[in-house]
């Protein structure tokens, strides 16, 4: 009990050091580019618009991690929903809301399968889910080599419906009124974060995910079933691939198969630098929205910047990387020592 | 009592880690705000007394046409030329300042970098996009705010052109007249003008809006006398118009003149013919007309293996701030706007206008 105690306390730790990173970064942006409107609600609105689909999908990644798994399919079934979805609706003439259910239900397939394999079958995660990468991205290519523009009407719709804040607005160079926004991306997105946080932390599932991921043999002693447990979670984490998809569909609305390459990547980067340990068992979902928006920071310094190369967001994330790791792995001899 | 005092040390140690990364990460994004700074301070205080603390930025902002750029990336040498273009037209002594953003091949970057502009209030959006579609919701944000934006190299595929203000870019269709007039030109001048000439073509990869163009526009130039054999794609590679190539020569025994529509597929092209115990160029029996004009085809012009070769123009820099001006002194502006293109061919100057180029 002593010991599981030290662990959240470590975990909270890792949290507050990225909570702080990221509200030292803002500040530093805030003194830093104080001409040129960084100050605006908008500006940070806009790290949540331009990433909702990747919250998600770092998310249902930090789930993955928990176990001690990885998913790096995660980008090509992004991909591959956002092809799906503009194919369906704009070649087959599909509306927009069957569409989105059928992309839904082969994510969920897609990871009922990736986690059979994984839990039952006791494949390495790695393997299983590049076997996934691959063939999500062979077939966005196969539904079409063409990129496919969106123009459903409903789902322009809801990538386009603005929600107005009441407060913050200002008045710009050309004289307009503007007031803040948010699109329903954004909100959807912090709804699955707020839900995979209620269910890791409040419920019996939970636990077990975060049970499994600390140590397996235990699991399995203390009476968890491991192996349903693991499965679960690849399920989610396939439905929640499809729904980071589609929100990031949103944004883009567009299909084409270099679409999110590399976002496995970025989500793992958001996870890690909010505090989840690849190794399993310790993180938390807020961490990783952190993670995501102090990616999202760095991007926007470099765009106001205006004059530095866009590689600099992933050598400072490289750095940032590094720092994290290097902190876990220090707090983890720390604890070593104390016992 | 020790673990809480090497805890709290561990701390300390890691919150200063922590600022220090931080620091290095932002100090080249620092300087430039701060050299810029004693500027804009001066500038006012020359001037009447600013009642309000954002005067400083706004009269900077008053003297420079803030434009901001999203670009595609850095993936060829006809992009970083196109980039160069613009850093070099959008100086401050120019009066611009340029926001310039490298969105690495990837849309959502570019999304990104556009919605960044829109926040910072640049007075012109210039995008030359990744990809054709799905820019609506975001050119609608731009269109609220007020923002012109223009579009370089390629085109957007959106439902309501009233979102951006007009494209720049190459004419490709201009640029296969322009190859079919030189052909017509350059067999008058050496008397074969009535003879029966035999083309090949080595076409671009099907369906790139530079193989659709540059195809077009030569087969509207072709003359009565003037017999194409066989068209096929080289899929603007080097090894593939070489194998294409090489098939053609074994097919045909009278092959008088190459259009390869870039300059790579023209390499690989002038390799299967050396190979093949023929000559080419102007000195040689068969005539190569290339797409592009990359510096690589100067040399081989130069070395006498190539005829022509047709610019497909990077410098879109001068072009956009000629709109701008345009756009500024309240003038409307055309929504498509071809860039001047030009052609190299043997006779010139090749080593001086190698030179001068960028690319």
């Amino acid at each position: 009990m002593k010991d599981k105690l030290k662990k959240i306390e470590g975990n909270q730790f890792l949290l507050m050091i990225t909570i702080l990173l990221f509200v030292v970064m803002y500040v530093i942006g805030l003194v830093v580019f104080k001409d040129k409107n960084f100050g605006r609600l908008q500006v940070f609105l806009n790290l949540f618009i331009s990433n909702a689909g990747l919250i998600v999908i770092a998310v249902s990644m930090t789930m993955v991690l928990l176990t001690g798994g990885i998913d790096i399919s995660v980008g090509s079934v992004v991909a591959m929903t956002c092809m799906l979805l503009a194919w369906m609706m704009e070649n087959k003439g599909m509306g927009a809301i069957p569409s989105l259910i059928i992309v839904l239900l082969i994510g969920v397939v897609f990871g009922l399968v990736q986690g059979f394999l994984i839990s039952y079958l006791k494949i390495q995660p790695f393997i299983v889910t590049l076997a996934g990468m691959f063939f999500a991205r062979g077939m966005t290519s196969v539904i079409s080599t063409e990129m496919i523009s969106i123009k459903n009407e409903m789902f322009l719709a809801w990538a386009q419906a603005k929600i107005y804040l009441p407060f913050g607005g200002y008045v710009n160079k050309k004289g307009v009124m503007v007031y803040p926004y948010v699109y329903p991306s954004v909100i959807m997105a912090l709804a699955v974060l707020i839900i995979v946080f209620i269910v890791l932390k409040y419920t019996k599932f939970g636990r077990s995910v975060y049970a499994v991921g600390g140590n397996e043999q235990s699991a399995l002693l203390m009476g968890l079933n491991v192996k349903r447990t693991k499965l679960k979670v690849y399920i989610i984490d396939g439905f929640l691939a499809a729904f980071g998809g589609f929100l990031f569909c949103l944004n883009t609305c567009s299909g084409f198969v270099e679409q999110a390459k590399g976002f496995e990547m970025e989500a793992i980067a958001g996870a890690v630098i909010g505090g989840t340990l690849l190794t399993g068992g310790v993180g938390n979902v807020v961490g990783s929205l952190f993670g995501v928006l102090i990616k999202g920071t760095i991007e926007t310094f470099i765009n106001f910047q205006g004059t530095l190369s866009s590689w600099w967001t992933k050598i400072t994330i490289a750095a940032l990387l590094a720092f994290f790791i290097i902190l876990q792995s220090v707090l983890a001899s720390v604890k070593e020592k104390r016992k | 009592m020790k673990r809480k005092v090497l805890s709290a040390l561990l701390s300390v140690a890691m919150v200063a880690t922590m600022l220090v990364g931080c620091g290095s990460s932002s100090e080249p994004a620092a300087a430039p705000a701060e050299e810029a700074a004693p500027a804009e301070e001066a500038a006012p205080a020359e001037e009447a007394a600013p009642a309000e603390e954002a005067a400083p930025a706004e009269a900077a902002d008053g003297d420079l046409i803030v434009v901001g750029y999203a670009q595609v990336g850095a993936e060829s040498d006809w992009r970083t030329a196109n980039t160069e273009s613009f850093k070099s037209t959008f100086t401050e002594e120019n009066g611009y300042q340029l926001i310039f953003d490298d969105a690495q091949q990837k849309q959502e970057n570019q999304i990104k970098a556009i919605r960044s502009f829109i926040q910072q209030e640049v007075d012109y959006i210039v995008v030359a996009p990744v990809v054709e579609t799905g820019w609506e919701t975001v050119l609608e944000e731009a269109k609220e705010a007020g923002i012109p934006v223009i579009l370089s190299d390629r085109m957007m595929d959106v439902s309501d052109d009233s979102l951006y203000t007009c494209w720049v870019g190459g004419n490709f269709v201009k640029e296969g007249q322009d190859a079919a007039k030189w052909l017509a030109d350059k067999l008058e001048a050496d008397g074969r003008g009535d003879e029966e000439i035999n083309i090949v073509t080595l076409q671009g990869t099907i369906g790139a809006s530079a193989q659709v163009g540059r195809t077009e526009g030569f087969a509207e130039g072709m003359q009565d006398n003037w017999n194409m054999l066989a068209m096929q794609t080289g899929e603007f590679t080097q090894s593939k118009g070489q194998e294409v190539m090489e098939s053609f020569l074994k097919q045909y025994d009278d092959i008088d003149v190459v259009v390869c529509e870039n300059d790579n597929m023209a390499f690989g092209a002038i390799d299967a013919i050396k190979a093949a115990g023929k000559t080419c160029g102007p000195e040689g029996d068969i005539i190569i007309i290339s797409f592009d004009a990359v510096s690589a085809a100067f040399d081989s012009m130069i070395a006498g293996d190539m005829n022509a070769s047709f610019e497909c123009n990077p410098l879109h820099g001068p072009r956009v701030a000629e709109i701008i001006q345009k756009l500024e002194a309240g003038e409307s502006v055309d929504k498509v706007q071809y860039v001047d293109e030009a052609y190299f061919d043997t006779t010139m100057d090749l080593k001086a206008i190698q030179a001068e180029r960028l690319y």
